[in-house]
């Protein structure tokens, strides 16, 4: 079971897969996102998006700057206004 | 009728026009390709949001502890029109269909008795509104610097433009800007920007019990900015891509005038050479025939 994962900056759509769990940077501390998350929406401080691409898996580092993150019935999408990748 | 020499450089300079006005088209069309993607990869963010702000904004509604952004200054006497132009011409009426969807609005409002102030972007279109609307310009955000207006422009554009709302400078705005059909096609288009408009047909939510992180409103607090930002970069976008299909069209009508104009310059040309030799024959013979 996967979790559909999309991460969108005005300019383009910066990723659209499926990973295992998303931890998100909330306003109000951070929070894991897995498959099957009740529908939540959050803003977001400026920090680190961790991927895991699969369970158990080493996490992948993305920062976003001026975001907003929803879960949905389908996946979890953020909207950053910049995304620095690494 | 014109000389032969005349007429020899008539037809160069013809050539030549030709020859810019067929680069310029060209160099449209490649642009016109890059703009066009840019606006399509832009779309998923806007359309995202976009959905978002609508489901909360119906949510929240015009309570009374709703976000200024949302729910107005409560008055609709001073308007501020937000017209964005390009920045160079050589692109057909592109530029002349906003102003004259600008004008018109502004017309209307002033007609019902509306205070109306323009805040303009690109450099295009500020004589035209400054002489039908002497000292009614409040504000302008130049382009012409950067090569290719992106979000940071639009950022800046929606800060200065929501900082006068805030201090009261107006009460409703309204974005004025070209969308992009296709090459052939290009629509002025009348958008408000301020406050943030509703669509009807909003999603009303699906049902599901969401979840707000802090709550509706702060979310609400933080996105319509960033939703004026994303209307404006939008609007851009819609902009760049129409100013190319514009300038691509214009061009190639250009190209194809200059062409027939050098027909017709050459065919001339070549009646009047014949006509030359035609007579000097005449006067040969009829000299020959008088001795």
């Amino acid at each position: 079971m996967a979790l559909h994962f999309e991460l969108v900056t005005p300019e383009r759509l910066v990723l659209s897969q499926d990973v295992y769990m998303v931890t998100v940077p909330g306003t109000e501390g951070d929070f894991g996102v897995l498959q099957g998350h009740a529908p939540f929406m959050s803003t977001i401080r400026d920090g680190a998006l961790h991927v895991y691409d699969s369970n158990g898996a080493a996490p992948r580092e993305i920062h976003v700057v001026g975001g907003f993150a929803e879960v949905g019935e389908n996946g979890l999408t953020v909207l950053a206004e910049r995304v620095i990748e690494d | 009728m014109a000389s032969l020499k005349e007429l020899k450089l008539r037809i160069a300079s013809v050539k030549s026009t030709q020859k810019i006005t067929k680069a310029k088209q060209m160099v449209a069309a490649a642009k016109l390709r890059k703009a066009q993607a840019a606006a399509e990869a832009a779309r998923p963010y806007a359309q995202r949001l976009e959905g978002v702000v609508a489901s909360l904004a119906s949510k929240v509604g015009k309570s009374d502890s709703a976000p200024r952004l949302l729910a107005g200054t409560g008055r609709d006497d001073t308007h501020l029109l937000l017209v964005a132009n390009g920045d160079k011409g050589l692109s057909g009426a592109f530029n002349a269909n906003i102003v004259k969807a600008a004008i018109a609005h502004a017309r209307a409002l002033i007609a019902q008795g509306k205070t109306v102030k323009f805040y303009l972007v690109g450099r295009k279109g500020r004589a035209v509104i400054s002489r039908s609307f002497p000292g009614m310009i409040v504000g302008q955000f130049d382009t012409a610097a950067v090569r290719q207006p992106g979000f940071t422009e639009a950022r800046a554009i929606a800060q200065d433009v929501s900082d006068r709302y805030f201090a009261g400078e107006f009460d409703v705005a309204h974005l004025f800007f070209s969308t992009f059909r296709s090459a052939l096609a290009q629509i002025p288009t009348e958008q408000q920007l301020i406050p943030a408009a509703i669509p009807a047909d909003a999603p009303a939510g699906t049902g599901a019990a969401v979840e707000y992180e802090p709550d509706e409103e702060a979310i609400l607090a933080d996105l319509l900015p960033r939703n004026i930002a994303i209307q404006i970069f939008k609007a851009l976008l819609e902009n760049q891509a129409s100013e190319q299909g514009a300038s691509m069209t214009a061009m190639d009508n250009a190209t194809r005038n200059a062409g027939d104009l050098i027909n017709r310059l050459t065919i001339e040309y070549n009646r009047s050479r014949q006509a030359a030799i035609t007579t000097e024959l005449v006067e040969i013979i009829s000299g020959a025939e008088a001795l």
